[in-house]
């Protein structure tokens, strides 16, 4: 337990030099769960800011292990990227977030971090946000020829195209998906916080 | 005859085909290979051949149905990835979990942590030509499955470590047979140690080979073994412990000083003497108590409470059926995997299933990096570097 508090101690820290060094990129910076997370004003302030984080004596960010992407489908800037850095030297970890929408293009990363290429293929290929000046921009893990961004929230779980083998042409084709009952999703209210659902619904 | 001076050669680069169904590849991967004769100059590795959308069919399961996909991502290392996601979901919901269950968990991460590096060691030796210690690795891999069988009745995947602690506490006896298997085991290193470290073939394959400077380790998000044979002393059980067990414990985080394939190999094999002594001070230091919070409104009830209670019923019922409720909120978690940092980034929006579960794969990243780990390398190497990257295929694809 004694471990977490200094860790909290350093994250404020750390945000007293973020705030001091680099205060017109942030539009937000909180602690939650004992991780710094930044949201940035604009995506184009977002290299500049990871080279400070990377390169900067204080804070010596070297590496980036993960970017994500939430669909918050509602919302007009409706994704929102986070990079995960870690920083060895001060033990410590930070999280970047940008919001774009479906138009947008973020400027890749990958020149200051050579670990973002297949990071950025990933978010590429899932949720379809194209990476400016991206070295190497194909799909990573759909299938050769795939259309569609699987992990956005108005794709159907199913998918729209089955795989079957043909014997009669003696090769895999692919057919548009049939499926004998429709994919079931049930969403109940939880009894548990009837209130507050009941509270949601009327709103 | 031709005259020597007359005959001239001309090499042509050219590129191969490997895998997507080659036994050194580990799994389904599809490397295409650009080769000037047989120096490699350029690796192109083609994955999502076993891509699953575990993510997404994850928005789509309530938090308790989410658990067992967690075991099939990496699927020689199943509960540490549980265990992940569990403290995931622990953190969100702000729960604190026993300390029985927190030395329990610590107990099976490790055997996890030794079940994962016996496969990573002696499936590359395989590839690089060595059959035996294959076969005696997997004897004790039989013996650790059966630690998982006994304590949660499956022997790989085994969604034993559940949000809240772990699915049931650990049988009565299987303490003391841990404690025998530990007491036989490093001398079963001993014997894979004898065969490989010293061996000359070995140290022919693998000194030297695939070298990854500490610089390049960071800049390429290497983590866990792949970071700390190139000298950087880095676990996240001693960095940042996730688990109050693991800050009790007296264990050493073995560092490479090269960080070729041979000081991966030195590494894994330390730790899994620090593995031994982990569990070691565990199964003497391990409480009494619970096993598994008492929350009811998260936790199902026991078969025998069932028997007695409505309350229980009524709990069990709607547990199973609907699940619980995660209250808004975001984490990430990284917890140091055998292959190394796994991380679970769990969006919450107060429904019982979460809105989005992104699963950082040490693999991915560790994949990405055999380009540059490859280049001017001879084409065997290639099969030496998949196996010290300790690639599973279930984790890189999700």
């Amino acid at each position: 337990m004694g471990l977490k508090n200094k860790n909290s101690m350093t994250n404020i820290k750390y945000i007293e030099i973020i705030i001091h060094q680099i205060p017109k990129y942030i539009q937000k910076i909180k602690i939650r769960n004992n991780e710094i997370v930044i949201k940035l004003k604009n995506p184009l302030y977002l290299n500049n800011v990871l080279y400070f984080l990377k390169n900067n004596s204080n804070m010596l960010y070297k590496s980036l292990i993960d970017i994500t992407c939430v669909d918050n489908i509602n919302k007009n800037k409706r994704f929102e990227l986070s990079y995960n850095l870690i920083s060895f030297k001060y033990n410590s970890r930070i999280r970047i977030i940008i919001n774009v929408t479906v138009f947008d293009k973020v400027k890749t990363v990958t020149q200051i971090f050579a670990s973002s290429c297949w990071l950025e293929r990933e978010i590429w290929d899932l949720f379809g946000i194209y990476f400016e000046e991206h070295p190497d921009l194909r799909r990573i893990l759909t299938d050769y020829g795939f259309e569609g961004y699987p992990l956005r929230k108005d794709f159907p779980l199913t998918g729209f195209l089955e795989l079957r083998y043909n014997d009669e042409e003696k090769c895999v084709v692919y057919e548009s998906l049939e499926t004998s009952q429709g994919f079931r999703l049930f969403s109940f209210l939880s009894p548990w916080n009837q209130v507050n659902n009941l509270k949601n619904f009327i709103k | 005859m031709l005259e020597k001076k007359n005959h001239f050669k001309k090499v042509k680069d050219f590129t191969l085909n490997f895998g997507p169904q080659h036994p050194a590849a580990h799994g389904v991967l599809r490397l295409i290979l650009e080769m000037k004769g047989e120096i490699i100059s350029r690796a192109d590795p083609h994955i999502g051949l076993l891509h699953r959308g575990t993510e997404k069919l994850i928005e789509y399961k309530n938090y308790t149905q989410a658990l067992p996909y967690f075991d099939r991502l990496d699927y020689v290392s199943m509960m540490a990835q549980e265990h992940c996601y569990s403290l995931a979901v622990e953190r969100l919901l702000n729960m604190k979990i026993p300390l029985r269950a927190s030395y329990i968990r610590v107990i099976f991460s490790e055997i996890t942590r030794i079940l994962n590096h016996l496969l990573a060691l002696t499936t590359h030796a395989l590839d690089v030509g060595a059959m035996t210690p294959f076969l005696w690795a997997f004897e004790e891999r039989e013996k650790l499955m059966e630690f998982y069988e006994r304590v949660s009745g499956a022997r790989m995947h085994a969604s034993y470590i559940r949000p809240g602690g772990v699915s049931q506490d650990i049988p009565l006896g299987l303490l003391e047979d841990i404690n025998l298997f530990i007491l036989q085991f490093s001398s079963r290193i001993d014997e894979i140690e004898e065969l490989l470290t010293n061996n000359r073939i070995w140290k022919q394959r693998l000194v030297d080979i695939g070298t990854i400077s500490l610089e390049d380790g960071l800049n390429w998000g290497f983590s866990g073994v792949m970071l700390r044979g190139s000298g950087l002393n880095w676990d996240l059980r001693k960095k940042m412990s996730y688990e109050i067990a693991y800050e009790n414990l007296d264990y050493k985080i073995p560092v490479g000083c090269v960080g070729d394939c041979y000081d991966r190999f030195l590494v894994r094999i330390e730790e899994m003497r620090q593995s031994i002594s982990i569990i070691d001070q565990c199964i003497n230091r391990i409480p009494l108590g619970f096993y598994k919070s008492v929350d009811n409104k998260i936790i199902p009830p026991s078969r025998g409470h069932m028997k007695h209670s409505m309350e229980s019923l009524i709990h069990h019922f709607k547990l199973f059926t609907e699940g619980y409720s995660v209250p808004k909120g975001e984490t990430y978690i990284g917890i140091e995997a055998p292959k190394g940092e796994f991380g679970v980034f769990l969006v919450s929006d107060n429904t019982n299933k979460p809105y989005r579960c992104s699963i950082k794969a040490p693999g991915f990243l560790h994949l990405q990096g055999l380009d540059f780990m490859s280049k001017n390398h001879m084409i065997a190497d290639v099969v030496t570097i998949i196996g010290t990257q300790d690639i599973v295929f279930g984790e890189v694809d999700r």
